[in-house]
This record gives structure tokens, sequence and C-alpha cells, in this order.
């Protein structure tokens, strides 16, 4: 009997939100949590089953097809409900399932004291399956499915607490600057269909060099209207400025979507798609310059964050950056690689700071915290590899993808993408070591036991988020003395340790080892060689190796000396650069700036639109032509007296005036 | 042994019970509204059949009856159903059943009444959806008009008088321009073949030179673009719909409006072909503006209702721009979009009737923090929500989708402009959620909110079902439109072509030539 391989991984976490919506309120927190998390884990059972079937098959065989209905067809088009499992696919399958379900047991032991605990899993459910869809899906609309569902999603549990004005008005940003991103990726697919006749991967990846010119516009402008999706989902230049609001969200929604999976959906959809973009060198080109000047700018934000939560979102946008520069210079493997090793590090590093803000009863400014490292210490421990591995020391998980992105910005001769890559490391493990020493290092910032009633808001802005609060008590603890996180949760965190530590070594290559690294002759049957990438000679790679690492060891060793051995210098430089500080922790007013070109106009435009055009004008002419009748038939009313004289005399002078007429013609 | 007149049963059911219910008692409220529901129940499920006999596959007119009305005129009795019309009369009944449910509560003064013209109306539409001789058809849709007209103008809000005569002025001023033009293709079908007739498949095959067309069809389509409606002859809708009572407001959204874009499928588009051409541009440049425009004004309304109203303007402006696309796609997507119109905007539409009839207040400042109050209304809100702004797996992205693929390959900048509406709509729906569903409770009022009730659950449970249903699988739905939108696809291609060739190179005796059309390669789709 042939089980079905593919279509049931999205399909349990969906049948777990019909089974809560329908059971839910019998459930029980325990029943709820158990549902949740077993779907996931099944669906994680059933990735790895049907990832083993695939590896099992010879590489050029290895790609599974399972169609489940037509969605929809209509005279030449057609869309099918249908799910695609290859090298590709495969990794993101695992990725998502697996990291999915240690968040999803960490967010019982979280999210244990909150009053909408079973909606809390409701929605996480469904995040599952749309991001399931989303990676399976073996076209560009059935991916599309996946990609506004896990839009919705992230909208609603970012506004999760929603009674918090700031939270679901983050919400709703999130869903509307993703909508921009959705407009392009739309028009993106319809100029592949309007030219191919296919929304199906292989039909369009097949069709794509005999229908498009290599270099044309047709193909250069479709695939940049795609990358514009991307930025809105992946947070790129210029559509970044939802995710830093998302950290609105329960901090293990932080870790899911907003760093681990969703998020690194455009990467996907880029590499997905790499026939297309590799048809598009200027395409290309923008998208490597995007992802380097992303990475950057997101950096120096991060630099002087005081939020834990924004601090690792900066991060993400800059770390998304890098993949998006890996694509643009033709590396669409160490893209994928890092997206991998991100999940792992990113992930752990979100849970971790979850389990500072839980045992802080949810403070989340790191100016308040400080010495935790002994108060916590599976935390500290867990965070710490994760700190050394997104900062790229050898022979961390992120050592090995940033390294290789970096080399190959380098031997495609991308130099200044190069050089903002490594500027980027360096800001990188500079801000991940400020965050680590501000929590776990040095003295405690506050004071125990004096903090008593509600704990402090999800947020930073306590006051707003007063009153929300006091409903829904998050206050477990109140206040008492911090300590260390339960083991649903730090046991998520140590196997996320575990990957952040050694979850690179897949990716270990050519100076190493002979050949290519396993994960590129895995990834192979998709990618291909990459026909136009030259290698580095191996002492140029050693040295590359050792310029970042030199590099990441002067971040740390800065971050240390600031924040650590002589806080005095911290203060001083943001003295000194007090101009510049203010622009980086204002975020470049990026805000602002769109605030004031298009948020502001549009709402004030469509206020008179309607006061002054729709009402005056269009309904005024409306009106203006009752009244000018009202008024001519006024007029004409006169005419009818009553008297049989008055009309008697109107006919005689018509037929006086037929008679006439009659006369002269 | 004579068929049975199946349609005219579906027709002449809902105004005999009307009839009977008016002459009921009028004091027992309880008793009419349950022989209400049970009438437009047993009407939905006497039309259910139609889902079935529709078969795939089927593009012509079937069940056709016909009766001689006006000999002397030639004027006929003439019905008969095909996919476009089945489907849209599917969604009469249901949306007639569910209107006259949700009204249980709603209606206590004078309901005798208002369930005897609800009824009248939903015969009024079927006629309108089933006639196939254009006599008849005028005399339907003005007949619908009175019950409409009666319902804003007896049940309304305060200034339900001014927008009941609106409505009817507005609306009758479009038809008397149609009126005139049924009549002026009478006389020329009476001149060519002496034989008098209003029947639509005689005025299909009818040569009319293009100029001749041209005015015509302004004819039409300034009727049609009326009842659409159309940027900008608009303005009657938010008052009509702001001052109906719920489930006026439920038809005319879910039914009404459709009447506008059937009438260019089936009247104005395949009759007047080359008027069309000349036209299409401009039409779908003015669909284009009511898209983006219904979108802009909608997110600055502080009603509620208003705001629906304006998103009706936005969808129907899709719907619309479908339609000239002139393909495959473009129809099929603007059918949808009627079907899907109907389906969302008839349950937000009820949706606010709900906390109407609770608060008496549609200002969406008056609300606020209700998913703490209401949660089970709050979450069909959400849903109804999604459809509404067309989230991929409801119904409405099937038809924004497929109407915004047949601009695009009609001409790129069409979908562009349009596509816009997509975040727009996100835009507005999103704001509004947000300051009625989400929040801390800001009235004290709204503490006491009750949610919604078993029979109230009832009437959203098969909307939320089609809100799938339609966006999981739509091809059922697809399949039985397809046929029909072929046709008139083709006849359209096929007239415009003989047409323009008859009326270009000498003017050609035009009375011999009754033109059947030419087997032409499937056009439109580019």
């Amino acid at each position: 009997m042939n089980l079905p391989m593919l279509w049931i991984i999205p399909a349990l976490p969906l049948a777990a939100v019909a089974l809560n919506l329908l059971f839910g309120d019998r459930l029980g927190k325990k029943g709820t949590s158990f549902l949740a998390c077993g779907a996931v884990g099944l669906a994680f059972a059933a990735a790895i089953r049907a990832v083993l079937t695939l590896a099992a098959r010879s590489p050029e065989e290895r790609q599974m097809v399972e169609t489940a209905w037509t969605w929809f067809r209509v005279g030449d088009f057609s869309a099918d409900v249908s799910f695609l499992l290859d090298p590709l696919s495969a990794i993101m399958v695992l990725v998502v399932t697996g990291v999915g379900f240690l968040i999803h047991i960490y967010s019982i032991g979280y999210m244990a004291e909150d009053p909408s605990f079973r909606r809390f899993f409701l929605y996480l459910n469904l995040f599952m399956f749309a991001m399931l869809t989303l990676v399976l899906a073996d076209n560009y609309l059935l991916m599309f499915v996946g990609w506004e569902g896990v839009g919705l999603c992230s909208y609603l549990l970012i506004g999760f607490w929603h009674e918090k004005q700031s939270a679901t008005d983050a919400g709703k940003k999130a869903f509307i600057v993703n909508r921009i991103g959705d407009f392009g990726f739309l028009l993106g697919v319809m100029f592949l269909i309007a030219w191919t006749g296919s929304v199906n991967y292989e039909r369009v990846f097949a069709a794509a060099p005999h229908l498009f010119v290599a270099g044309g516009s047709i193909i250069t402008l479709a695939t940049i209207l795609l990358f514009v999706g991307a930025t809105g989902k992946s947070a790129q230049i210029p559509l970044f400025v939802w995710l830093p609001d998302a950290m609105e969200g329960p901090t293990p929604v932080s870790a899911l979507i907003h760093a681990a999976t969703m998020v690194t959906a455009g990467v996907y959809m880029v590499v997905r798609s790499h026939v297309l973009f590799e048809m598009a060198p200027a395409t290309l080109e923008v998208v490597a310059v995007i992802g380097a000047a992303t990475a950057l700018m997101a950096a120096t934000i991060g630099l002087v964050q005081n939020d834990i939560k924004r601090v690792l979102a900066y991060s993400t946008v800059s770390q998304l950056g890098y993949m998006f520069f890996a694509c643009g210079v033709g590396a669409f493997g160490a893209g994928i690689f890092h997206v991998m090793t991100h999940a792992f590090f990113k992930a752990l590093l979100f849970l971790g700071a979850g389990s500072v803000i839980y045992g802080m009863h949810h403070e989340q400014d790191m100016r308040k915290m400080g010495g935790l490292a002994g108060k916590m210490p599976i935390t500290h421990l867990t965070m710490l590899l994760a700190t050394i591995a997104i900062a790229g020391i050898p022979p961390f998980a992120g050592f090995w993808s940033k390294d290789e992105i970096l080399a190959k910005a380098f031997a495609t001769g991308h130099y200044g993408i190069f050089a903002a890559g490594l500027l980027g490391a360096l800001m990188t493990a500079f801000y991940m070591f400020r965050l680590y020493v501000l929590t776990f290092r040095g003295k405690p910032r506050f004071e125990e036991h004096a903090a008593h009633g509600h704990a402090d808001a999800h947020g930073h802005d306590a006051h707003a988020a007063h009153g929300a609060h006091d409903d829904h008590g998050h206050d477990h603890g109140h206040g008492g003395p911090v300590k260390e996180s339960p083991w649903s949760m730090t046991v998520p965190l140590s196997i996320l340790a575990v990957l952040s530590v050694a979850g690179g070594w897949v990716g270990i290559g050519k100076p190493f080892i002979h050949g290519e690294s396993w994960m590129a002759t895995w990834l192979e049957p998709v990618l291909g060689h990459g026909p136009h990438m030259k290698h580095l000679s191996a002492p140029a790679e050693f040295a590359l190796m050792g310029l970042s690492v030199a590099v990441a060891a002067f971040g740390i060793f800065m971050a240390f000396r600031a924040y650590l051995q002589q806080p005095s210098i911290a203060t001083a430089v943001r003295e000194r650069f007090a101009g510049v500080h203010n622009a980086l922790y204002n975020k470049y007013w990026v805000d602002e700036f769109y605030g004031a070109i298009a948020v502001t106009p549009i709402h004030q435009g469509a206020m008179r639109l309607w006061r002054f055009w729709d009402e005056k004008v269009v309904d005024g002419t409306v009106n203006g032509v009752g009244y000018v009748l009202e008024g001519v038939s006024a007029l004409l009313r006169l005419f009818q007296t009553g008297y049989v004289g008055t009309y008697a005399l109107f006919i005689a002078f018509g037929v006086l005036a037929l008679f006439l007429h009659f006369l002269r013609s | 042994m004579a068929p049975i007149p199946w349609l005219s049963l579906l027709v002449f059911f809902p105004l005999v019970a009307a009839v009977l219910i008016a002459i009921m008692p009028a004091g027992a409220h309880k008793p009419i509204r349950l022989w209400a529901t049970l009438a437009a129940l047993a009407e939905f499920v006497f039309s259910i059949p139609l889902w079935w006999r529709i078969a795939p596959g089927q593009a012509g007119f079937q069940f056709e009856e016909k009766l001689d009305w006006i000999p002397a005129i030639g004027a006929q009795y003439h019905l008969g159903v095909d996919g476009v019309s089945g489907l849209l009369a599917l969604l009469t009944t249901f949306t007639t059943l569910i209107a006259v449910l949700g009204a249980w509560t709603s209606v206590e003064k004078r309901s005798r009444e208002f369930f005897a013209l609800v009824l009248a109306l939903e015969a009024g539409m079927l006629g309108t959806f089933f006639c196939l001789d254009l006599l008849l058809f005028y005399v339907f849709w003005e007949a619908m008009l009175i019950p409409m007209y009666l319902l804003i103008g007896v049940w309304g809000g305060q200034r339900r008088v001014y927008a009941a005569v609106k409505f009817f002025l507005y609306t009758m001023a479009g038809s008397v321009l149609m009126l005139v033009a049924i009549l002026s293709l009478w006389f020329m079908q009476k001149e060519m073949s002496g034989i008098p007739t209003f029947d639509l498949h005689a005025f299909y095959q009818l040569p009319i030179s293009p100029d001749r067309q041209f005015w015509l069809f302004l004819a039409f389509a300034f009727a049609f673009a009326i009842k659409v409606p159309m940027f900008p002859l608009h303005t009657w809708l938010p008052d009509a719909h702001v001052e109906a009572p719920t489930a006026g407001s439920v038809i005319l959204a879910a039914v009404l409006l459709k009447m506008g874009t059937y009438g260019f499928l089936r009247f104005a588009m395949p009759m007047f072909p080359n008027a069309l051409l000349v036209c299409a541009p401009w039409i779908a440049w003015l669909s284009i503006i009511g898209i983006v425009y219904g979108a802009l004004v909608a997110m600055v309304q502080p009603d509620l209702k208003k705001l629906v109203a304006y998103s009706s303007v936005s969808h129907m402006g899709f719907a619309m721009l479908g339609l000239m696309a002139m393909n495959a796609q473009g129809f099929a997507g603007s059918m949808m979009t009627m079907l899907n119109h109907g389906v969302s905007t008839g349950a937000l539409f009820l949706l606010v009737g709900v906390i109407y009839e609770r608060r008496h207040t549609r200002k969406i400042a008056d609300f606020g923090g209700l998913w703490k109050v209401i949660p089970v209304y709050s979450v069909i809100f959400l849903v109804v929500m999604l459809s509404s702004v067309g989230l991929p797996g409801t119904n409405g992205f099937i038809g924004e989708f497929l109407v915004l693929l047949g601009a695009f390959k009609h001409n790129v900048w069409w979908a562009v402009v349009a596509a816009t509406g997509v975040i727009l709509s996100a835009c507005y729906m999103l704001w509004m959620f947000q300051r009625v569903v989400f929040g801390p409770v800001t009235h004290e009022e709204n503490q006491k909110l009750t949610d919604l009730s078993f029979r109230e659950r009832l009437v959203f449970a098969p909307l939320l079902l089609l809100v799938f249903w339609m966006g999981v699988a739509p091809q059922p739905f697809l399949d039985r439109m397809q046929p029909t939108l072929d046709r008139v696809l083709q006849m359209t291609n096929d007239r415009a072509q003989v047409l323009a060739e008859m009326a270009a190179p000498q003017p050609a005796p035009v009375a011999a030539s009754l033109v059947m059309p030419a087997p032409a390669e499937q056009g439109g789709a580019r």
C-alpha cells in the first residue's frame, strides 16, 4: 500500500487546526498542546520518511510529485494543488517541521499561563500548514497560497495580544507591507503565465530558455517583480519596515515565523526560480546590491538598539540580506545553506531571549538586565553557543555558511559586496556580543523581588500595554526571583544549541575535503553546478576564512571591551557621535519617511476624494440634475392650468404650427 | 405530454408565496417569518436541481418555455436558462433564503409586508435572469425596482425616503434609455424580416451597422453601468445601502448589482460587438478607476455600511474589467467575482446587520474590542473579511486572480493598475477590522453584546462553507459557467468580425445575409 508521501505533511497541522476549532474547548491545555505538537511532530516524521525515500533514489531521480486535485482550469490556463519534493524543498521541509516542532514544544512552557493558549496553538498550526504548502508547492500559484497564508498567520500572531494597539498596528503593517510585495509577486507570476502558459515550476523552467531572451527586458522585469515579492516577505530594502515591529508578537512566534521560517520564504522562492534569475543578470545585480545594502543597514541599526528582541530582529533582517546577496552573486546553494544554519541559531537566539524575558518577568530592555549567566545557566550556555555561531567563529554553524557566501562573492568579483559583507560580519559579531554581555555578564542592573504585581508588558512600552496586560495575566511568577525556565523550554534550547554548533558541518567543502560539500552535492540536482562559478585556490580560501574570523574576533573583542571592561568607552562613543547614534537609534527615520510620503498623503487624499470629489462633484452633479429637472417641471406645470380653454388655445397653436410647417415644405 | 414549466414555477412560486403571506393576519409576526422562511427554503431546494441540470459542457439555453404574450407586437413569454443565468439564479435563491432568515428579529414592524416584498423581489430577480425576450426582460427589470424601493423606503434608516427615491429614479433613468434601444431594435428587426419580435435569439442575429450599434450600445450600457454600479454612476449605492434594512442590503449587493454585469454579458456585449470594441478600453479604464477609487473612498468611511458599499464599487470594478478583457480568464474571473461578491459582501452586510441590531449604530468608532465580547462573531467576521480581501484559499482570490490574468493578457497596464486594488483592499478592510474587533472595549454598551444565536450561526454556516468551497475547489462552478462564457465570447467575436466586414468595403445589401457565425479561431485570448 502506498501511503501518501507529501500532501499528508501540510495536511497534518491543518487537521489539528480543524480539530482544535471543533473540540478545542473540551481539550484543556494538556490536550491542546498534545494535539498541536503531536500534529507537527507527525508532520516532521512524515517529512523525514519522505526525504529518506527521496534520498534513497539516484540523484537524477530525486523528485517526487503528488497531485491532489486540479485547483482551477480556465481556458488554456490551469493550476493544480500539487506537491513537489526535491532536494531543495527537502531541506526546507525538514527545517520547517523540525524547528517548528521544537518551537511548538517550547511554546507549551512559554504560553502556559496565557488565557488564549488554545488560540495560540491554533494559529501556530495554521502557520505550519501554510508554510509547508509554500515550500512543498509545485507551482507558483499554490506557493502563493502558502505565501499569503503565512502572511495571514503572521498578521494574526503579531497581533495575538489583540487588545494592545501597538500589537494590532504591527500586525496590520506586516500584512499590508507584505501585500505590496505580493502585488509584485502576482504580476511577476502573470508575466510567466503570459509567456510560458503555466505556473508549474518544471514547465516554466523548461520553457523559459526558449521563450525569453536571456538578459532581455521581459525576463528582467518578471524576475524583478518576483523579487519585489521577496523583499516584502523577507524584509529587504525597501519593504523591511514591518519585521522589527513584528516583535510585538509572542517570542516563540518571533522565533518560528520572523526568524527561522517564514522570512526565508523569499530566499527560497528566489532559489527555486534560479533558472529564471540566472537568465536575468541585471536582476541578479539588483538582488545582490539590495541584499548587501540591507545586510549593512540593518546591522548598523542593530548596534544601538536596547530591546533584546529588536536587536535580534535587525540581526534577522541583516542575515536575510546575506542570503540574498548570496543569490545575487549566483551562489544559490550558499543562500539556502545560510537559510538552514540561520534557522538553527536564530531560532535559538529568539527562544533564548524568550527564556530571558520569561525569567525576567517580561522585561525586554537589556539595560535592565545583566549578570544572568549564573541564574539561568542553560539559557546562558545555549545562547552563548548561538551567539558564537552567528558571529561566525569556526567550527560553529554560522561560520560555514557565512564564509561560503563571502567567498562566493569574492570569487565572482563582487568586491564591493564582499567588503560590505565583511563589514556586516564585523558589526554582527559586535552587536551580538553586546547583547550577550549586556544580558548575561556584568552585574545585574535590576532588583529582584522589587518588581511585583503585574509583570512588565510584552513590548517595551509598558504603559501602552498595561491595560491589555492585566486582562491577559501573563504575570506568571509575580516578580519573584529570576530563575531558569522549565524543561519544555530548555530542552528545545539544548537541541537547537547542538544544531547551532554542528549544523553547518554538512556544508564543509573544498579546502578541507576533496570534492564538493555534502550540501552542494545534495542540492546539485536542483541547482546544477553553477556554471559561471569560479573556484578560488585553497590558499585564497584559507586567507578569506582567516580574514572573516579575524574580523569576527575583533568585533567580539570590542564588544567585551566596550560593554564589560570599560563601559565608559560605549558612553564616550555615543556622545562623540550623537548625531549618528540618533540616526541609528531612530532607524534612519524610514518609518517616518514612509509615513510622510505614502501613508499620510494617501489617507488625506482619500479623505478629499470622498468629501469633495465624491460628495460634491459626482453626487452633486447627480442631485443637480434632479434639481434642474424639478425646476423645469415646476415651470412646465404652469401650462397645466386645468382649464379646458387654455388647452384648446394650445391645440389651436399646435394646429397652426403644423399647418405652417406643411405649407413651407 | 408537455414538460413541466420548471422555470415559470421557479419564478412564480415566490410570487404566490408573497401573496399568501400578504393576506396572513398582520400581527402574527412569528408565523409570518416562519412561513416566509419555509417558502424561501422551498424555493431554494426547488432551484438546486439547476446545479445538476446545467451540466458541465452544456452551452445553450435549456428548459426553454415560449408562449405568446402580446402577439400583435410579437412579444413573447420566453424563458430559458444556461450556465451563467443558472448560477446567478442559484445565487438569488440562496441569498433570499439567507436574507429572510437573517431578518427574523431585525424586522418586527410590518413584517408581513416586508417578507412578502422580499419574496416578490425574488420573483422579479429570477424572471430577469431567465427571460429571453427583451420586452419581458424590461418588464422584470422594472418590476424588480418596486419591491426594493419599498424595502428601502419603508424599512430603511433615517434618510430612507431620499435614498429610495434616488435609487428608483437613478435606475429608472438608465432603463428608459434601454427601453428606447429595445424599441429601436424591434423596429430594425421588423423592417428587415417583416416579423416583429423581441426575441433575444433574433436580436443576436440582427445585422446592425457599427455606427448604429454605438448608440444602442451606449443606451444599454448606461442602464447596466448604473446598476453595476460603475464609476462615476455609483453614488446612489452608498445611500441605498446605508439606508436599506439588512436584508435589503444583502439582496441589493448580492444579486441586484449583478444584473448590471449580467446585462453586459447577455445583451449589450454580444448584440453590439463592434461598439463594444470601440468602448471596451473606456469601460475598462472606468472599471479600473472604480477599483482604486472605491477602495480609497472605502478607506476613510466612518460608517460600516458605507465602507462595505464602496468596497462593492471596487469589487464590481473587477467584475467589469474581466468582461472587458474579452478572453476566457477574464470572463470566468468576472463571473466568479460576481458570485464571490454575492457571498462575501452579502455576508459582510449581514455581519454589520448583526451588530446594528444589537447596538443601533453602524459607526466604526462606536465599536472596538468585540473579539473579547463576542468571539464567534469576530472569527466569522475575520474569515469573511479575508475572503473579501481575496486571500488565496478563499473564494475572493479565484475571481480577482482570473480577472487580473485576463486583463494582463489584454493589456498589461490594466492589470498593473487594477492590482493596486489588492493592496488597498487590505488597507481598508484590515483597518476597519482592527477598529471594530481588536483593541480594548471602549464603549460600555458593547460589554453586554450577545454572541451569535443559533439562528445567526445557521445563517453564516453556509456562507463560510461557500467561501472555502469556492476558494479551494472552484472547478465545479467554473465547469458550469465556462461553456456559456465561451459561447458568448465566440459569438461576440464572430459577430464583430462579420458586421465589420459587412460595413467596411461596400454598402452591402443587408437583408439577405442573416449571418451564421463562421467557424473562426478562438478569438480574444491573445
